[in-house]
């Protein structure tokens, strides 16, 4: 990767209101060039939509986005392709294209509309494939691969897009923790900022530097993970029991979760909101 | 299995294109041997004089090169509005383009010829007139499209669809009512010729524009190549990729819509071609549009070459309308392909 330089992201007093909702209600998050930040929280707390308004495809009701000192909002969509790229959840079918042609379009924001890709360009998907260890499946299409096989595939197009900044909704979603271990490593190691939405609260311990929590669609910490993953404020904020760790000292938090209010473990059917379901059976 | 398959397709495709162009000046009420069609070809025009020459030259030439023009335009359209609104249903008529041009059509047959006093003098789609009231009313269903469609400058998918599928029913609805308002027997005719398509009307002097549409509008739709693959990516990949994707839906909604206008001017609404041929393109070269472009290009002006000349001798004297031939060859040729491919994706958009 000899793209651009890490970009500092700067989310400012964000607000995102749809239909009546307030789904952010004024966010604050700062990731420094080349750090890579977690954002973690309860379904429902707006980790999606804080990463959809970084990456410009919902535009804040009221707050800005900085990459560096430009407000996001005032780029085109090319020129926030050039410095933001983003693995999104999931894509949708895209009619028969093979992996590389999938992988290649991320050179798209570095190119004209009628510019044909170079044998540069060529090279580069190449790399970016046996990278995310995708070489093997290159040419079948996009279509037909396992979900970890396409979510490792993204992972490569936003490589190519050699962005200064890399969003990632839930990376490690369909992988096997090998892969996940790996993609995340790979993510750190890039020479971009790095701002992912994780689930996994122990990977988001183990290779994050900082962490924002949301719940509610405000932020209800922030700091390393060992500042930030508390017994407390799981507690307070997940619904759940947990023991945290630091062993050794210095290393990351490792959390275990205990079962929900001295309920069997695997017998308890999970009710709205985390809470056991009452009357069960 | 996309690139290195695809210049042998080209080639193939070539071939075939020149093997059915050949049958279809060859073919016809009088038979002339593909040797004595080459001869005469090869010469020139004006080199040989005679009957067979005046047939190859003035009667089939203009009408093959008309086949072969529309079917490759539509094939284009087809795959381009296909990725445009990412459903693999969509055809060139999706978006009112063929009602529009129908009621057109049908309001210059019935009042146009009224007006002059010389009904029954129809032929075919060849009546003075009726291409430009098609072109015009194409373009007005489209215009309406677009104008319902459109939020501030962006085109959405679902709208478009929506407002195509509700202009073609209500331009639908006005023809039906002209047909049985207003109609001579003797008009409904020629009207249910042009609303399945026909090539019959083709004569040289008319050729150049629907020609100068398909090269213009196919070698823009080439260079765009990279967005169009963009589409595929949805919405918001699309633009995550740099694609400011409502204005980039909006300018290649115009240019098919002048290309789809001017085609349906002069040989009516051919269905089929445009949803059937992107889909075998695709399965050919796959779904990159720089290569599926060309592929489905040929493709296009192949099947409807053959289609016309199954429409011209099939049944001769009579003549079928090539819609009916296009709709019952590639009809099972499109559900022979369904149960083929183990994943049709997209249907759901």
């Amino acid at each position: 990767m000899s793209g651009r330089q890490p970009v500092r992201l700067a989310v400012e007093a964000v607000r995102y209101e749809t239909d009546g909702h307030t789904l952010l209600h004024g966010v604050d998050l700062t990731a420094r060039p080349g750090e890579t930040v977690g954002v973690v929280g309860p379904n429902g707390s707006g980790k999606t939509t804080l990463l959809r308004c970084v990456y410009g495809t919902l535009r804040p009701t009221a707050g800005r986005v900085l990459l560096d000192v430009e407000d996001a909002a005032r780029l085109g969509a090319k020129g926030r392709a050039r410095r933001v790229a983003v693995v999104p959840q999931d894509a949708a079918g895209t009619f028969g294209l093979t992996v590389r042609e999938v992988v290649a379009m991320g050179r798209s924001p570095h190119k004209r509309f009628w510019e044909q890709d170079g044998p540069d360009d060529d090279r580069r998907v190449a790399e970016a494939l046996e990278t995310v260890g995708a070489s093997g499946f290159a040419g079948r299409r996009y279509d037909g691969l396992s979900g970890g096989e396409r979510q490792r595939a993204l992972v490569a197009r936003a490589l190519v897009q050699e962005p200064g900044l890399l969003a990632l909704d839930e990376p490690t979603n369909h992988l096997d923790i090998r892969y996940q271990l790996e993609i995340l490593a790979l993510v750190r190691a890039l020479p971009a900022t790095a701002l992912l939405v994780l689930h996994d609260l122990n990977l988001a311990a183990s290779y994050c530097d900082r962490l924002y929590v949301l719940a509610g669609g405000r932020v209800a910490a922030s700091g390393t993970p060992a500042q930030v993953l508390t017994e407390d404020l799981l507690a307070e904020v997940y619904g759940v029991r947990t023991r945290v760790t630091t062993r050794p000292a210095g290393a990351a938090p490792n959390i275990v979760y205990l079962p929900l209010d001295g309920k069997r473990a695997g017998g308890g059917r999970i009710g709205p909101a985390g809470q056991p379901a009452v009357g069960s059976w | 299995m996309s690139r290195p398959r695809t210049p042998l397709v080209l080639v193939l495709l070539a071939a075939a294109l020149l093997t059915s162009a050949v049958a279809g000046l060859a073919l016809g009420p009088v038979r002339i041997a593909p040797g004595r069609v080459l001869d005469i070809v090869l010469g020139g025009p004006g080199q040989h004089t005679g009957a067979f020459a005046s047939i190859v030259w003035d009667v089939r030439m203009p009408r093959v090169l008309l086949g072969a023009v529309v079917g490759a335009g539509l094939a284009v359209a087809g795959t381009v509005l296909q990725a445009l609104v990412r459903n693999q249903l969509a055809d060139p008529f999706l978006l009112g383009a063929s009602s529009g041009a129908s009621l057109g059509a049908v309001l210059v047959i019935v009042f146009g010829t009224a007006a002059a006093g010389t009904a029954g003098a129809l032929g075919g789609t060849g009546a003075p007139g009726v291409p430009a009231a098609a072109f015009a009313g194409s373009m007005g269903a489209l215009v309406a499209v677009y104008a319902m469609a459109r939020r501030g400058a962006a085109l959405t998918t679902g709208r478009l669809i929506l407002a195509g599928v509700a202009v073609q029913y209500i331009l639908s609805a006005l023809t039906s009512l002209v047909l049985v308002l207003a109609a001579h027997p003797d008009q409904i005719r020629s009207v249910l010729f042009w609303t399945l398509g026909g090539l019959g009307g083709a004569r040289w002097d008319e050729l150049a524009l629907p020609a100068a549409a398909l090269l213009l509008g196919t070698a823009l739709l080439i260079a765009l190549a990279r967005p169009l693959d963009l589409l595929l990516a949805g919405e918001e990949g699309a633009r995550t990729l740099g694609l400011d994707t409502g204005r980039f839906r909006a300018a290649v909604f115009v240019l098919t819509s002048l290309v789809i206008g001017v085609l349906v001017a002069y040989s009516g609404a051919i269905g089929f071609v445009g949803l059937m041929v992107p889909h075998a393109a695709r399965m050919a070269v796959g779904a990159g549009h720089r290569a599926l472009l060309p592929v489905a290009a040929l493709g296009g002006a192949v099947f409807l070459t053959l289609a016309d000349l199954v429409a011209r001798t099939a049944a001769a004297p009579e003549e079928i309308p090539v819609g009916v031939v296009t709709a019952l060859v590639g009809g099972p040729f499109f559900l022979w392909m369904l149960r083929r491919s183990t994943r049709v994706e997209g249907v759901a958009g």
